[in-house]
């Protein structure tokens, strides 16, 4: 490792129940390496305790982040199944499982396996400097570690093709208008906005968002009669909640609800 | 709806340390694993427990359903390694360890096993001796055997295979890889997946569903299904004709072909 001593390839800071999780390769647009894909999951395992109600992903510097380090592979691109199978498939997983709602603020570049992380995470908003860069088939590469997976989902089939077989680069207004971000912010509200939009979130009944997750999840995969029992069933489980009795509460007394995620 | 909905829960008449917990909430019985820190691991004495309990409550005829749960993170994780590696093949032979399973599998009262987390080895071939299994979506099941150098031993390689086809079978027990929820339940291992806060309450469910219908005919249905295993489909269809005579004969068939006609909620006696 050339790295400079010290510092983490993974930044991780709480601000009351938000904790950030920034990408910190910042020379290299935050490209992945083995040791950034370590500190992603160690700072993944820190964001499971209780007391984070919100997680914000996001990049140092000039990009979000652009994938997989090429320089790393330069010296031998060696079982590259293997290691998305280590590196980059428990660290998707682990968002997607992650019990609270996360936040991808794109602050610049997101280009392959970067896109699929932010495309990973439930809420999305971009910096007016961001751009969405499917760059695998740039280099003769398919999508991966989530991508296609994600990006017809979130897309659809016909706008998921032709952008992911042509890698054609979005700007941060078209994939708002493709629905991929919910927000674009300018750049200099972006930290901000991404702060603002974060707290609200850790403002959440979190177990009752993460439990919508799941079930947006399962929607994907469920016939109707299917969903419709699981409702039944996280439903019952919600109602066991701390934050449904405040929810009511609050209602009743006509008060704002003071939720404490559990 | 059904008048059990306020149920009759009695304190299990024993220790919360025993190997084995019951609790009867009738017309059902929830049976419960109790060594979490080893994920119930089968120990012989827990075996023994477990086969004396079912049997005495299978003779209970105000019990029409049993529920077979482990803890939340294990139905049952397998074998007790350390007990097997102190046994003799012969020791095991005489222990007739195997053979106590098919106690298991001759229970009258249905019985519906209630899987949450590792489901592995013995575990899985407890399970499978469950009529059907509702699992949390936390289930793992699996026959790790062949990675301490033995194979599965209470049913695995023939249960699993009735339950699932040999090819899956063969990818579970030669590579070691675990079966997620969902995918027992597509391969046909599973009846169904449920919410992880909800695996208990769900298996309730099912069981009092089952345990609202005819005791007999259940009994009989019951025979018939693993008849289905074991014989010719030729022998398989005249058992099953004789078992539909043998329903008919009872009291609570003339009891639900009479209320069906009076448009009425039967109310079965196991008769």
């Amino acid at each position: 490792m050339s790295e400079a001593i010290e510092i983490a390839d993974v930044e991780s800071e709480r601000d009351g129940g938000v904790m950030t999780i920034r990408f910190n390769r910042p020379d290299v647009l935050n490209a992945f390496n083995a040791s950034m894909h370590a500190a992603l999951a160690d700072a993944l395992k820190e964001a499971r305790d209780a007391a984070v109600r919100a997680v914000v992903l996001t990049g140092a510097g000039r990009a979000f982040c652009v994938g997989q380090d090429l320089r790393e592979l330069r010296e031998g691109t060696g079982d590259i199944a293997g290691r998305l199978r280590r590196h980059y498939h428990p660290n998707v997983v682990a968002l997607r499982t992650l019990e609270k709602p996360v936040l991808a603020a794109v602050n610049g570049a997101a280009a392959g396996a970067g896109l699929s992380f932010a495309f990973a995470c439930d809420v999305r908003i971009a910096s007016d400097r961001a751009s969405f860069v499917p760059a695998f088939i740039k280099i003769g590469l398919v999508p991966d570690s989530g991508c296609s997976f994600f990006a017809s989902r979130l897309l659809g089939y016909a706008r998921a093709f032709e952008w992911l077989a042509t890698g054609r680069t979005l700007t941060a207004a078209e994939a708002h208008a493709w629905g991929l971000v919910s927000e674009v912010v300018e750049h200099e509200r972006f930290a901000a906005r991404t702060a603002e939009l974060a707290a609200s979130l850790a403002e959440l009944p979190t177990r009752g968002a993460a439990m919508t997750k799941r079930l947006l999840e399962r929607a994907a995969i469920s016939a109707l009669a299917e969903q419709l029992d699981w409702e039944a069933q996280l439903q019952s489980a919600a109602t066991r909640t701390e934050d449904f009795a405040e929810g009511v509460a609050a209602f009743l007394e006509k008060r704002d609800p003071a939720f404490r995620g559990r | 709806m059904r008048a059990d909905a306020v149920a009759d829960v009695r304190p299990a008449a024993m220790s919360d340390d025993a190997l084995v917990l019951v609790e009867r909430d009738e017309p059902i019985a929830v049976v419960t694993l109790n060594r979490p820190k080893q994920l119930n691991a089968l120990s012989e004495p827990l075996m023994d427990e477990l086969v004396a309990r079912l049997a005495e409550l299978d003779r209970d005829d105000a019990v029409r359903c049993i529920v077979l749960a482990g803890s939340e993170r294990a139905f049952a994780a397998g074998a007790d390694i350390g007990e097997l590696a102190q046994a003799s093949a012969i020791e095991m032979l005489y222990a007739r360890r195997v053979e106590r399973w098919d106690t298991i599998r001759r229970l009258w009262t249905p019985l519906v096993g209630a899987v949450s987390g590792y489901c592995l080895g013995g575990g899985n071939e407890l399970a499978m001796s469950c009529d059907l299994v509702i699992a949390s979506e936390t289930a793992r099941f699996g026959q790790p055997e062949t990675s301490l150098g033995i194979i599965p031993g209470a049913g695995g390689t023939q249960r699993l295979t009735r339950a699932i086809g040999k090819a899956k079978t063969m990818d579970v027990v030669l590579t070691g890889r675990f079966l997620d929820a969902f995918e027992a339940e597509r391969a046909g291992l599973v009846a169904r997946v449920v919410a992880r806060e909800a695996w208990l309450e769900e298996a309730k469910r099912v069981a009092r569903e089952i345990a609202s219908r005819a005791p007999v005919a259940q009994r009989l249905a019951k025979e018939a299904i693993d008849r289905a295993f074991d014989s010719t489909l030729e022998l398989g269809l005249e058992h099953e004709r004789r078992l539909l005579y043998l329903a008919f004969a009872s009291e609570d068939a003339r009891e639900g072909l009479t209320a069906f006609a009076e448009k009425r909620e039967p109310e079965f006696e196991g008769r």
